[in-house]
Parts: structure tokens; sequence; C-alpha cells
């Protein structure tokens, strides 16, 4: 009965509803590149005014909204690192996973160039290169998607770039856009995925200096939270969205996004794996 | 309340003896002067009758926690209007509110601030700060008013004024029970005096005699302002 | 300086149109940091005015935790909260997290001891002076709770501002448990840490200094308030 109350008053003293907040909503989960590039401000709308649902969007790292899904903290995921993200079925917590769409990363660096890297068609030798010159290097070290993604090209490269930790390769544990923050004061490499390099505005000196290599693909994946393990997610909207989301409307949505004339994501919905 | 009784009333702070082996007696009638040079236990003294203080041996009765209301050297006004001073520990005694009203207004016209009953307590002038605790303590219409000093940091004009306002309230029956240093003073108010020295009750007398010839010799020499501790 | 010159502009801009997104993030930012005030204040004063009058055993333990509670770290305040509220935690079943009311709770919770501890310090003076008066009227250290409370009112007001600066100026523990959800729970703070991350750091100085104008405003407010007021009650 207090708890009641006490719950009540604070969802007033919250002024929990503001004019623009569904009845019916769902809590999204996913990575700040989907937020910050704009997509999101561009499909979600969309998506509501289709369905009647609104979805509110907690951007953070993948391995962070993996973990927000672990606690049942929100009611679907759209994500970018596959193997996290079929730990996450295997476990349990929820799925299938469905694949929405793709951008890919690219390698950031100074204008300078110091590892001479600009116009390499293959990422693996330029990250040799910048490994080779111990040019400083920012790594989001957050778990991130890009985070894995940046490990695993690492990986391929046949090279430990922890092993040049606290010197040229930096981790700094933070989201994508601190990230090239960081790049930009110290004029440093990194990978970033597309979209959020295109939105992002205090570039400096930085510049993109390669791009196009297949192992550079940044697929993102659609999950829902299982109701079983977690009975408090809304599992009928969280599934509209996700059909919405790789159907024909959310796919064209997609499709349609773009920055300055440049399309940012790439619809490639398949069934469920 | 009356008559408070104490009895061989010690009281040590710092490991010194303030009081020792105090008794006296008070009943009603004129007002009690407790005299003394300073340090020899006269605040003390006044706020183990009042309460405020427990003895550390000895007992004083009745043994209530409070016995009748006290006014302090240096007036203690909360920050709040005249009238709301006068209120507060009457509301705290459990005065009714019709009450309240009345004996708060025929308070403040006794001691001439009726015109600044809206004023903040703690802008008006000492003497008018003090008379406003005296109003204060009288509208609880205590069976015994303590008075610590009351005159201490006044005027002459205030200190008429203030000692006008206590021979009333005492005419009214409530007893005064009050210390001084100020000789003058004692003899317009005093019934009956205690004289207090390092401690100890040196003369318990009718005003009168204590002022036509101490029965001590320091009585005497405090007579004489010889005495000075 | 280019930068700084076009954040100023910026902020005029932003102010001058009445850019809509960023009145209803002001508005929530200034709900939410009021809530948690009232909130704070509620639990917040009374426990300093009863540290400044009572006398218990551990009453000086109790002070020392409260000093140092007013340095907890928003995140860790922040995390604390989300495991509570988070439908995994045990009050997860309120349905709370990501919600303006988590980041009601998570600014009360972390001004609660800066009111409690700054208000313990004003009143202690004021109890000094009041107590032997108090206890000769009669009320105890419970009843003088209200009476300090009611007058100290115009030191506790500086005191209400601290807390009120301090919890809108808090970023770490809303942007944990609101999750900066736009048009939800994104607050000039959480707007300012996105805008920072976006690069976009013209964008970010001048909501930051908006948010300063507003809570200049908000102190200027209160002390213009406290003056008229100390002049008509003392």
């Amino acid at each position: 009965m207090v708890r009641r109350h006490l719950r009540r008053g604070l969802l007033l003293a919250g002024f929990a509803l503001p004019a623009a907040a569904q009845e019916r909503f769902i809590t999204l989960a996913s990575t700040t590149s989907t937020e910050q590039s704009g997509l999101f401000g561009h499909i979600l709308p969309i998506f509501t005014r289709d369905t009647g649902i609104g979805v509110r969007v907690v951007a953070l790292g993948t391995g962070q909204a993996l973990d927000v899904g672990r606690r049942g903290d929100a009611d679907a995921l759209l994500v970018h690192d596959r193997a996290a993200e079929e730990r996450f079925v295997a476990e349990g917590h929820g799925g299938p996973r469905r694949q929405v769409m793709y951008n890919d990363f690219v390698l950031i660096g100074p204008a300078a160039d110091p590892a001479g890297i600009a116009g390499m068609r293959d990422v693996g030798e330029a990250l040799r290169q910048i490994a080779a010159r111990r040019a400083p290097f920012v790594s989001r070290g957050d778990r991130s998607g890009t985070h894995a993604a940046e490990l695993r090209l690492w990986q391929e490269a046949g090279i430990d770039p922890v092993r040049g930790r606290g010197q040229w390769y930096r981790e700094i544990g933070q989201g994508m856009g601190p990230a090239l923050n960081t790049a930009a004061a110290q004029e440093a490499y990194l990978l970033s995925d597309r979209g959020t390099w295109l939105a992002f505005r205090n570039r400096q000196a930085l510049k993109l200096l390669v791009e196009g290599d297949a192992r550079l693909l940044n697929q993102y994946g659609v999950l829902a939270v299982s109701p079983q393990r977690h009975p408090g997610v809304k599992v009928k909207e969280a599934q509209a969205f996700i059909d919405w989301i790789t159907g024909a409307a959310g796919q064209a949505a997609i499709a349609g996004y773009r920055i300055n004339g440049e399309q940012l994501f790439f619809p490639n919905a398949a069934p469920p794996n | 309340m009356l008559p408070i009784r104490a009895e061989a009333v010690s009281y040590v702070a710092g490991g010194a003896a303030i009081l020792s082996g105090v008794s006296l007696t008070i009943t009603p009638g004129a007002p009690m002067l407790i005299l003394g040079p300073n340090g020899a236990g006269k605040s003390v003294l006044l706020r183990l009758l009042h309460g405020l203080l427990r003895p550390e041996a000895g007992r004083i009765t009745p043994a209530a926690a409070i016995r009748g209301a006290m006014v302090f050297q240096r007036p203690v006004l909360l920050r709040r209007s005249v009238l709301a001073n006068l209120r507060y520990p009457m509301a705290l005694a459990g005065v009714p509110r019709p009450a309240r009203v009345r004996r708060a207004e025929a308070a403040l016209a006794e001691v001439g601030l009726s015109a600044l009953a809206g004023r903040p307590a703690r802008r008006l002038s000492g003497g008018e700060q003090q008379r406003l605790a005296l109003a204060r303590a009288a509208a609880l219409e205590p069976e015994v008013l303590f008075l610590d000093e009351p005159c201490a940091s006044l005027d002459p004009a205030a200190t008429r004024a203030v000692e006008e306002i206590i021979r009333r309230i005492a005419a009214r029956g409530t007893k005064i029970v009050m210390t001084t240093h100020d000789l003058g003073q004692a003899r317009r108010l005093a019934g009956e005096v205690v004289f207090l020295h390092r401690g100890r009750v040196v003369e318990c007398a009718p005003a009168e005699h204590f002022f036509a010839g101490p029965a001590s010799v320091e009585g005497a020499a405090f007579l004489q302002g010889e005495l000075l501790w | 300086m280019q930068d700084l010159g076009s954040a100023f502009m910026a902020a005029i801009a932003l102010v001058r149109d009445g850019d809509a997104g960023m009145l209803a993030i002001l508005g929530l930012s200034l709900r939410v940091s009021l809530a948690a005030l009232g909130i704070a204040a509620v639990v917040g004063l009374p426990l300093g005015a009863l540290l400044a009058v009572a006398r218990f055993p551990g009453r000086r333990a109790v002070v020392v935790a409260l000093n140092a509670l007013m340095g907890l770290p928003p995140v860790v305040a922040g995390l604390l909260i989300y495991l509570l509220l988070s439908r995994s935690g045990p009050l997860g079943h309120w349905g709370l997290l990501f919600t303006p009311g988590a980041m009601v709770i998570a600014q009360a919770v972390l001004i609660t001891p800066i009111l409690a501890a700054l208000s313990r310090g004003v009143l202690e003076a004021l109890w000094e002076e009041y107590a032997e008066a108090l206890r000769s009227f009669g009320a105890g250290p419970w009843r003088a709770v209200p009476t300090l409370l009611w007058d100290g009112r115009f030191a506790l007001l500086t005191v209400l501002l601290a807390g009120f600066g301090r919890a809108s100026a808090e970023v770490g523990a809303v942007i944990l448990v609101g999750g900066n959800i736009e048009g939800f729970t994104r607050t000039m703070t959480t707007a300012i840490a996105l805008e920072t991350s976006k690069g976009d750091l013209p964008l970010a100085l001048a909501l930051g200094l908006v948010l300063m104008v507003i809570v200049l405003g908000v102190n200027a407010l209160a002390q213009g308030l406290r003056d008229v007021a100390l002049r008509r009650a003392g």
C-alpha cells in the first residue's frame, strides 16, 4: 500500500508522462551508433505512426545493451556484435536473432597519416602498419560492438595490440563519440562505424583513411528479450517492432535515411537464425 | 508549585564546585533577590531552581522537569514576530487558542509593545527585547518567575521600565526570584535576600534586615562594595 | 576561441528562438531537480535538525558518515539505484528504471546527505542559542526540530540552493538510471553529454550556458525572495 503510493508519488514527482510519451511503448536498448547517427530519429517516428507504439531508446555500447537485456530492463535489443548476440540467445535471455541491416566500419586517422595507410584496401595491412610505426591508436575498450570488431581485426592481422597498452594503444572505455573526440585531440587512429563518423562534427584533423575491405562489414541484429526469463517484458509490442523493422516498411525506412545524400545503413533482413 | 525547596544542593562543573550544600525555600510573597559577587554561583542556582540543570547532590522539590518560567540575561527571541514570540511558549504549555490571543494582547499592552506586535522580534531595541521576554514569560502566568540579571545590559531608562514591569508582575501574585549584582536595584525590588558567596548561602534574610545590617562579614563587605569576588 | 564565440552565438539563438526541443529538455531538468529537492528536503532537513539537537550514542559516527556521503560519487549512487530499480532488482516491479521517476530518486539520494549535513551545521549554531530557552518552555528535542527548521528558514534556503545546484548539475547518475531517452528522460546535462560525444562542442557548450543561466536565475530569484522575507520577518 505504502509502496504503491510511493511509486505513484515518484511517477507524479517526475512528471513521468511528458505530452509526447505514448501509452504503449517499448524500451529498446541499442547502440550509440544507431542513435547518434540520427537513424532512430528518422525511422522510429514512422514506426510509432504505423503502430501506435512508442520506442524509448537507451543508447549504450553493445555489451552494455546486452547486459540491460539480461537484467530484463529492455524489451528489445538492436545491436551489432554477432558473436555476443548468439551468446545471449544461447543463454536463454531472448531471441531469436534477426539480422536487420549493415553498414561498415572505417579506419579514421590524422590527415598527416604518420603510418601511411591512406587509401589501403587491406585493413589488416593498415593495422600492421599502425602497430609497426607505434602510431597512436584509440580503442573504445568498452565491450561495444565496434570494440569487438576492432579486436577481431587485430587478431586477424596477427597483432596483439595490448602489448602497446598505455603507449601507442589507448583504451578509453567510452562511447564512439568520446573516442572520436579523443582521437581528434591526440591525432590518433581509430576504428569507427561510418554512421557516427559521418554525423560527427568535431573532426579537426581527422580523415577517413581506409574503407571498403569486406572484413569491415558491420552487421546489426535485433532480438526480443525472453518473457520466460523476464515476465515484465512487453512481448507483443517488442515483436511488433521486430516484425516492422525486418519487414518491408521498416527496411524501406532504413534505406531512406541519408546524410548529405549518402545512405548510412543498408537493410538486409533475413529469416531468423 | 510553591513552596520550592532546595536541600543541600551541590553542583560541579569542569571539576570545580560551583555550589555546595545550598538550602533555601521559595515561598509566596515579595520578590526574592539572589545577591553575591561575580562567580558566586547565582546564575547556576537560578537554573537549578528552574530545572535547566540537575543538582550533583541534594534535591530540589517539587521534582518537576521545569519549575515556573525564566527570563535570561540576554533575551532569547525566536526569529519571528513579536506576537509569534508571545504565542509560542503558550502553545507549548497547552494554553487554549482563545486564551492565547487574549493573554498575548494583555501582556503586550502591559509592557508597552502593542504597537510593535507585527514587527520581527529581533529588530527591537535591547530594552524592548527584554520587555518582550518578560511579557512572554509573564503570559504563561507562572507561579514563580526566575529572572537572571534581566537588566545587566540595559541603559538606566530601559532598566527602570523593566523594573516597573517586574513590580507589576509581582503585585499580581507571581513570585519573583531574581539575580542581580546591582545593589540599587536589589534595594528597590527585594522583599527577601539570599546572599551567595563562593557557592554557599551565607545569609537568607528579609530585605530590610539585610540592608540595615547584614549578619555576616561577607555580607557587610559586599554592601560596602569591598567584596568583588 | 572561435568555438567559445560560436557557443555564445548558439546559446543566444537557442534562447531567442525558444527552441522547442531545448525548452522541453529544460522543463524536464527543472521538474526532476525540483522534485528531487522536495523529497530530499522532506527527509534531509528534519534529519539535519534532529542531528543538531539530539545527543545519542553513535551520533558522531552518523555525522561523519553523512559528511562522507556528501562526496558520494554520482555514478556509484546511480549504479546502486540502477540495481535496485532494475527488473531483476528488488524494486523492479515498480517499473521505474529509465523513467524520470528514477532520475528523481537518484538525485534525491545524492542530495539528501548534502541537505542533512549542511542543515545540521546551520541549525546546530541556532540550537546553541535556543536550547536553554526552548527547554525552559518545556520543548524537548522532538519539538525543537520544527522550531529550528522554521526559525532557520533563511539560512536553510541557502542549503536548499546548494542541493538544487548539485542536483541540476548532475549527469553521471541520471544518465545511468534515466537512460538519456530522447523526449522522455533527456535532461540538460545528459543532452550536453550527448552533444559532446557527437562532437558538436559549440552546441554542448551552448546548452551548458543556458543551464548556467537558468541555475543562476533560480538562485537570484531565491535570494531575492529571501531578502524580501527577511526584511519583513527578521
